[in-house]
């Protein structure tokens, strides 16, 4: 199994943002991860990630714990957050180059210039980040994620502040990393192009897994957007 | 190792691009070290015997808006975070920030000391001597300083707290700093300036290893 | 879920403190001798001294508090942290403010720069200053980690701020406060120091417990208990 967890619990002040969500993804999986706003898809993408902690429960991702494991959990995977992990006043291909360095990466100009051209990003690599818009930020964000080689990537929502065209390219990376059998678990709201690229499914309502199975069987109210929770879930 | 020199760049690239908050960082320590003076009056003698005093509160004054300003660019996108989840180890980043902190209030502590000379008539011929206590005075600042600018840059009243933390914390360099630059301009016919010297180093190291020690807890979640 | 009462422990230690405190006091004040140079003045070095062990005791116990939490992750030892600071803290003060009512009929001036009570002023503003970080910060968990980073920073300062300080002060005129009454005083002292002692850490129990109910505030409660099926889910389909 890519992804294991068992009761994972997660608090926020009074509220509990993810309680006692547990579920599988085989290696090369590509999961779609949906739910309304303040459903916890974040945070569930983040404890998994481990950039937070669980309060309760446990997770292995690649058979590493995630609590006695992190250094080798944060070697085989990446996340794409909300928030870009970008230095602003470094240019592109500088944050791209820094990556590159603390990864033994190949850090050659050439190689990260060759990075960017696969978001579209080339033409803007000796700018500073300060100059880009947000979807620009995105694409960095999307070809730092790539640098990684992970085997395990979580996504945040990485369609959003993208353009049409942004939205192929983040198709393609889908693709990619389904050839290269990376495990994919991607949070998005957009249901209907999700679940044509995606096998597997969860789907989170404040806070609990309320589904987990293949995308085909998800529930009809899902893909729509629906009342699906009225489904007695 | 190559973390800690990768590090390194990094915040001195950062630093390089923010240059011209750190010429302003600078006027606002050239700004205080005159309104000392209008504090004391224009009694000559009296500024300079104080004229290390006003020095180094001036430099601890600027010091903290630095030391802020360090944790901006981590801050603004989550770059820290960024970091840590590539792995980067924690020390090699807060040994790589407060380096580069203590390159630049080494920079601005020797920029302010042409200031002494020309408003205080302080003025000191054992510059290398001086240059030494101001390197050992920077790192003693830089290590506490890098860690509580860490904690401070994630809460509210950022402003308030760092000063209010630092301060008290580093009571022991602004004295041992202050008689150190004192000895250089004013005369050390006991041969003391060794030992304030030796403080400063005792103070550095102590905080460079507390500080490497806990950095990772005040930044992970 | 109602709170079981909790037996009154806390509140004895603070009125058998108190009383000892007053019988150590009266002692001192009233009944033993003046001192031969200083006169009536040195009276307050029954509860000066006392004070001065008291407030370095409880910093210390912080100390302990903040390490153990790093260690442990255990709230109580938040609690007790938040607890110790506030008790230590305000010894200090008050160790500061008896420092400069001796001063004052002594030297003439309220404040000498006497080595050791000026560490404790700056003790006052070192700790009081994690007071101040506790209340901007408001997720608990960074609350105490940062609390406990910055108390054992500041504990391993003391030493560093003595020494700079008595360096800095002996290169003028010496004027320090005894350090203690002579032999033949030791009892008032000493029942004033475990008066003090008891009134400290009764107090300091009871504001951990306020702590404590604070942090239930603040927390969600544990999750209840659900039925198995609803509460994991495996990927259908075969092969997995």
């Amino acid at each position: 199994m890519a992804v294991s967890a068992a009761g994972l619990g997660r608090r926020h002040g009074r509220r509990w943002v993810l309680a006692e969500v547990g579920f599988e993804l085989p290696e090369g999986a590509l999961a779609m991860l949906s739910g309304r706003n303040g459903s916890g898809k974040s945070t569930l993408l983040r404890v998994l990630a481990t950039a937070i902690r669980a309060d309760v429960g446990t997770a292995h991702v690649l058979g590493y714990d995630l609590r006695l494991d992190r250094e080798e959990v944060r070697r085989n995977t990446a996340l794409l957050g909300h928030r870009a992990h970008l230095y602003e006043r470094l240019t592109a291909l500088e944050n791209l180059a820094l990556a590159a360095r603390l990864l033994d990466g190949d850090g050659r100009r050439a190689a990260l210039l060759d990075r960017l051209e696969e978001v579209g990003l080339v033409d803007r690599a000796d700018d500073a980040v300060q100059t880009f818009s947000t979807g620009m930020r995105q694409r960095l964000a999307l070809a730092r994620v790539l640098q990684q080689e992970a085997r395990v990537v979580f996504l945040d929502e990485p369609y959003g502040h993208l353009d049409p065209q942004g939205f192929l390219l983040v198709d393609a990376v889908l693709r990619r990393l389904r050839a290269r059998r990376c495990t994919v678990l991607m949070a998005t709201h957009l249901l209907e192009r999700a679940r044509m690229l995606c096998d597997r499914g969860l789907i989170l309502d404040e806070g609990r897994l309320v589904f987990a199975g293949a995308t085909a069987e998800m529930p009809e109210g899902a893909v729509t957007g629906g009342a699906w929770f009225a489904e007695g879930a | 190792m190559t973390a800690l020199v990768a590090m390194l760049r990094k915040d001195l690239l950062l630093q390089w691009r923010g240059r011209a908050q750190i010429v302003a960082i600078f006027a606002f320590g050239a700004a205080t070290l005159l309104l000392f003076s209008f504090a004391i009056g224009p009694d000559s003698v009296a500024l300079r015997q104080h004229a290390a005093g006003f020095l180094w509160l001036g430099l601890l004054l600027a010091s903290t808006l630095s030391l802020a300003d360090s944790f901006e660019g981590e801050m603004e996108e989550q770059a820290l975070e960024g970091l840590l989840l590539l792995p980067a180890s924690a020390r090699a980043i807060y040994y790589g920030k407060a380096i580069a902190n203590c390159a630049q209030l080494t920079l601005m502590g020797a920029a302010l000391v042409s200031l002494i000379v020309v408003l205080y008539d302080a003025g000191t011929l054992r510059l290398l001597s001086l240059l030494g206590v101001i390197v050992l005075g920077a790192t003693g600042l830089s290590a506490p300083g890098t860690l509580y600018a860490a904690m401070t840059a994630q809460s509210r009243a950022r402003q308030t707290l760092l000063p209010l933390l630092l301060f008290p914390l580093v009571v022991p360099v602004l004295l041992a700093a202050v008689k150190a630059t004192s000895l250089l301009i004013l005369g050390d016919p006991m041969g003391q300036l060794g030992s304030w010297a030796s403080l400063l180093g005792v103070f550095a190291v102590v905080h460079w290893a507390l500080g490497g020690m806990f950095f990772e807890r005040v930044v992970e979640d | 879920m109602p709170q079981p009462t909790q037996r009154p422990v806390p509140q004895a230690i603070v009125a058998l403190g108190a009383a000892l405190l007053c019988i150590g006091s009266y002692w001192g004040l009233a009944k033993a001798p003046a001192e031969v140079f200083m006169g009536d003045v040195q009276r307050i070095m029954y509860v000066h001294v006392p004070t001065a062990w008291n407030a370095m005791l409880a910093l210390t116990y912080a100390f302990i508090c903040a390490v153990s939490f790093l260690f442990t992750n255990s709230w109580k030892w938040d609690n007790r942290l938040e607890a110790a600071l506030e008790v230590g803290v305000v010894l200090s003060l008050l160790l500061c403010t008896q420092g400069a009512i001796w001063a004052k009929p002594t030297w003439g001036v309220w404040w000498d720069w006497d080595p050791r009570l000026t560490t404790t002023a700056v003790l006052v503003f070192a700790f009081g200053g994690i007071l101040a970080l506790r209340t901007f910060v408001d997720d608990p968990m960074k609350r105490a980690v940062w609390s406990a980073v910055a108390c054992i920073v500041a504990f391993a300062d003391v030493p560093l701020v003595y020494f700079s300080v008595k360096w800095w002060n002996s290169l003028h005129q010496a004027q320090s406060t005894p350090e203690t009454v002579s032999k033949a005083f030791h009892w008032p002292l000493r029942i004033n120091a475990f008066g003090i002692l008891f009134l400290w850490t009764g107090l300091l129990t009871l504001r951990a417990r306020t702590a404590a109910l604070r942090l239930r505030s603040e927390i969600a409660p544990p999750l209840p208990e659900r039925p198995r099926a609803l509460s994991e889910a495996r990927i259908a389909g075969g092969g997995g």
